[in-house]
């Protein structure tokens, strides 16, 4: 099996090629032949190479192809390592990504030929640099994909290159997200000084000769880069600004690529953060903020993508808060879990938008349940799973997630509860506003209104029964005894971590039961308040609040950002163009300039065209030359 | 003291008056006379080195073709009179200046050599002669000296051509 | 005899040749003194060659070291006089242009 591995990330890449390549060549159908066949076959590669890893008597095992960099005693190899979080990530990865390729070849068909082909081609290459990052054997593999995702994701934030706004938006998912990778590159490099290696398996067994303050740096570092990549604070404003590119690639972006991205380096190396206390102190606090604000800001925005993307950067601030109290598979279940259900609301709002012919504002739907009744059931199931009702994905995960942070500090409990129930709250008024009450937009729109096609639906479906059945693999033990089937998946690589860690408080199972009928109690409150405020709903022009204005306008962050950075590095840098390269830099590069004219112009004198002088010339430099040669020695 | 010796003293004195007289001398032609006795004392010079098929050429070439050369230029450009202009003050005393300079820096540089010529004229024959000189041109050095041939052969040509009225080149 | 009054008379004679070239105008009169420079280094040379011939005849009465510098001599003869015919042939070329040699006027160089 371990032969075919690298055609995992080498059928999408072929893809890219082709498609990137031939775009005026290409036909639309051939164009999704390639795009979405490639991306099917490497899934099924994956689906091998998951059964051989869920084989019992698996070995994780490191496949090396050439040497990558080799310089002195530094050996940096090309090599895919497969273990069980890898195959499981690669499973999620090109399954949901093969989905949202389907769902684009028809959601992106009015695109002319060589845009849809650069789409294709862009969407190949950002799962094939996903797929790096997650197949990788060493951080410097990871960084590839690591760069490579953040490339892909300004490409497709900026798909729609014509607008301007758009534009900005890629540019500040670009830039944020170089933040986070100078985090991690001064990781590696610490890591490569430290250690001298930066493969995992020849790391992590020496991590435990270093000292703390050493691994303490190097997470916090890894940290910075996953807080870039997996929209932390303070670096989250640019994943709700990447809904400028389609909605497929926001269901990309969003479930299966990029912001897991983070989650997985953290459990790949949880061997060194579970090393270092403060830094996992450092993640709780950062995922427990960012899942509350955002999960406050989701409360009043209008624009159904941004509602999504805001809880996708709280459900990420959650996961981060699993890893924080060192419940990495927990982390790793939820990543697994949102993916369903978050590429599912994502597609779903898709077909919602292609049906509104691109409306985004949710005060202008409603009542859309008669006229796209598959969008409208595979929706419910997705707000269902996310807001963490039984038996449906997101119920186990999240349970499993606030489990561990109330064994870890109660505080941190009762945080993840009131974003849970946030979460509940706005989805449903999300679920409403769309799909229940009459329709407010336009007649022209109501007239257009249609059920998406096969191609968009299918996707739908399929991640429907995922999200309602892809819970069942981390039963707790609350229900069945050894019935935690991920859990017994992954403990060869994340589980001598997770034992430490129930021994700090272990919960009998009546207390969490009653702690999950309570939780799923105040869910159901939550529905009923939001069903009875917005399942009738009619825009009114009464004056906001001053705190819901507050939210609607995301805590004003990105105009913090913008006065706190952005300006006075605007004012910097202005001070420079005007100053020092105006007058500095130009003043010496002219003035070099003119003291060379100058200085010609002094010299052209001696050039009196008067033989005898330059004879003279001659004669003072001979002379010159005899002191040099027989006297300046002595 | 020896007679080689006086001869040598009465050479140099005679070669050194006779180039000053070449560079300060108002008339060309004189410049030019001058400059052959100059040739003589350095022919006498080489006799006294014994090399004396040198010092016949020097004669023959120099002081013979090459002078006689100079004086029909100068007779054919008519510049008997002392009618040069003479530069400006400034520079002269700058070229005498580094003239004189460049004179005490060779000496000052060269004045320790330990080497010597003994016996300048006791030996018999010697290298100088036109056997000895003779074969070794016309065998090691055949080379060197058909090429010379050629170097005459295109100095002539260049001379007739620069020589060639312009008023031919324009007829042409 | 010591070498250095040979050298002293060489250098003696060049540096004269050098100041003729600097102080006068006349191109001709500058010709003439860049012969005086050559035979100042051929005398020179003839020196030199004697004074390691008389050094190797002390050893063996047969030697013909020395001989190389008497023909290097030669050449520069040669050369010299080719140089004279070319040198002559600008100069009359000169005067027919200019009607003068003075080598104040020949300062085309400048453009």
């Amino acid at each position: 099996m371990n032969k075919f591995v690298f055609l995992i990330p080498v059928l999408p890449l072929v893809g890219f090629l082709i498609n990137g390549l031939g775009r005026n060549i290409l036909s639309r159908a051939l164009v999704s032949i390639v795009g979405c066949g490639t991306l099917i076959a490497s899934f099924l590669l994956s689906l091998l190479v998951f059964r051989e890893a869920a084989a019992p008597g698996f070995v994780p095992m490191v496949i090396n192809y050439f040497d990558f960099i080799h310089a002195g005693g530094l050996d940096i190899k090309f090599s895919f390592q497969v273990d069980q979080l890898s195959s499981l990530f690669l499973l999620i990865i090109t399954g949901i990504g093969s989905l949202i390729h389907i769902y684009s070849s028809s959601y992106m068909h009015e695109e002319t030929v060589p845009h849809f082909a650069r789409y294709f081609a862009y969407l190949n290459l950002f799962i094939f640099s996903m797929l790096m990052l997650i197949l990788g054997a060493n951080f410097v593999i990871m960084f590839i994909g690591w760069e490579g995702v953040g490339l892909c994701s300004y490409l497709l934030i900026g798909y729609w290159f014509k607008n301007n706004d758009y534009n900005n938006a890629a540019k500040k998912a670009f830039v944020m997200n170089r933040i986070g990778d100078l985090g991690f590159l001064l990781a590696i490099f610490w890591m490569l000084s430290q250690f001298g290696t930066v493969s995992y398996l020849e790391l992590f067994p020496q991590v435990s000769s270093a000292s703390l303050y050493t691994i303490t740096c190097i997470t916090l570092l890894l940290f910075v880069g996953a807080m870039g990549k997996s929209a932390q604070i303070p670096l989250y404003t640019w994943l709700p600004d990447a809904m400028a590119g389609p909605t497929p690639v926001s269901a990309l972006i969003h479930a299966a690529t990029m912001v897991t991205a983070g989650i997985y380096m953290i459990a790949r190396s949880n061997v060194m953060y579970s090393m270092a206390p403060h830094t996992q102190d450092v993640i709780t606090i950062i995922g427990m903020a960012t899942a509350l604000l955002a999960a406050t800001i989701a409360l009043k925005q209008n624009d159904i993508k941004k509602v999504l993307a805001y809880s996708t950067v709280s459900q990420l601030g959650l996961m981060f808060v699993a890893l924080g109290v060192g419940a990495y598979t927990a982390g790793v279940f939820h990543v697994m879990t949102h993916a369903f259900f978050k590429a599912l609301l994502f597609l779903g709002a898709g077909s919602v938008i292609h049906a509104m012919h691109h409306e985004q504002d949710l005060t202008k739907m409603g009542g859309l349940r008669k006229y796209l009744p598959i969008t409208h059931i595979t929706f419910l199931i997705g707000t269902l799973a996310i807001s963490g009702i039984p038996p449906f994905a997101g119920f186990f995960s999240k349970d499993e997630i606030l489990t561990a942070a109330l064994q870890k500090n109660p505080i941190y409990y009762v945080l993840g509860v009131v974003t849970s129930l946030m979460t509940a709250f706005y989805m449903f008024r999300l679920y409403f506003l769309t799909f229940s009450g009459t329709f407010r937009g336009t007649d022209h729109q109501a007239k257009h209104l249609h059920e998406s096609p096969v191609a968009m639906t299918m996707p739908l479906i399929v991640l429907a029964l995922l999200s309602i059945v892809g819970g069942f693999v981390g039963v707790p033990s609350v229900f069945a005894e050894n019935a935690h089937l991920l859990s017994n998946f992954l403990n060869p690589v994340l589980g001598s971590v997770h034992s430490t860690s129930h021994e700090v408080v272990h919960l009998s199972h009546s207390t969490e039961l009653m702690l999950m009928g309570v939780l799923v109690f105040l869910i159901l409150i939550m529905i009923f308040f939001a069903s009875r405020k917005f399942a009738s709903y009619q825009p009114s022009e009464k004056e906001e609040s001053t705190i819901s204005k507050f939210l609607a306008n995301k805590w004003y962050v990105d105009e913090l950002y913008e006065a706190l950075i952005i300006k006075p590095i605007g004012h910097v840098a202005s001070f420079f163009n005007k100053v020092v390269d105006t007058k500095v830099i130009d003043g010496f590069v002219n003035g070099v300039g003119k003291s060379v004219q100058y200085s010609a112009r002094q010299l052209r004198l001696l050039q009196s065209g008067q033989v005898g002088s330059y004879v003279l010339i001659m004669v003072i430099s001979l002379i010159l030359l005899f002191i040099f040669q027989f006297f300046w020695k002595h | 003291m020896p007679v080689a010796e006086l001869l040598f003293w009465f050479l140099t004195g005679l070669s050194l008056f006779g180039a000053l007289m070449v560079v300060f001398s108002k008339n060309p032609v004189h410049s030019v006379l001058w400059l052959i006795v100059v040739f003589f004392a350095i022919s006498g010079h080489y006799i006294l080195m014994n090399a004396q098929f040198l010092a016949i050429v020097n004669l023959i070439v120099y002081a013979g073709a090459i002078m006689v050369l100079f004086l029909f230029v100068i007779m054919l450009m008519n510049m008997n009179t002392e009618s040069e202009p003479q530069k400006n003050r400034w520079l002269r005393l700058a070229a005498i200046v580094s003239g004189g300079s460049l004179l005490l820096i060779l000496v000052a540089a060269l004045k320790d050599n330990k080497g010597s010529i003994s016996g300048v004229s006791d030996l018999e024959g010697g290298i100088g002669l036109i056997q000895n000189l003779g074969k070794v041109l016309f065998t090691d050095y055949v080379i060197p000296f058909e090429i010379s041939s050629v170097l005459f052969l295109s100095a002539m040509v260049g001379a007739v051509i620069l020589g060639r009225k312009e008023s031919a080149n324009l007829k042409s | 005899m010591p070498i250095n009054y040979y050298i002293f008379l060489s250098i003696a004679l060049f540096t004269i040749g050098i100041v003729g070239v600097l102080t006068r105008r006349n191109a001709i009169i500058i010709f003439m003194c860049i012969e005086l420079m050559l035979n100042a280094v051929n005398v020179l040379l003839v020196a030199f060659s004697k004074m390691h011939h008389v050094a190797a005849y002390a050893l063996d009465a047969s030697t013909t070291v020395g001989t190389e510098a008497q023909l290097f001599v030669f050449f520069i003869m040669v050369v010299a006089a080719a140089e004279v015919t070319v040198g002559l042939a600008i100069i009359v070329m000169l005067y027919r242009n200019i009607h003068s040699v003075d080598i104040n006027f020949l300062n085309r160089l400048k453009h």
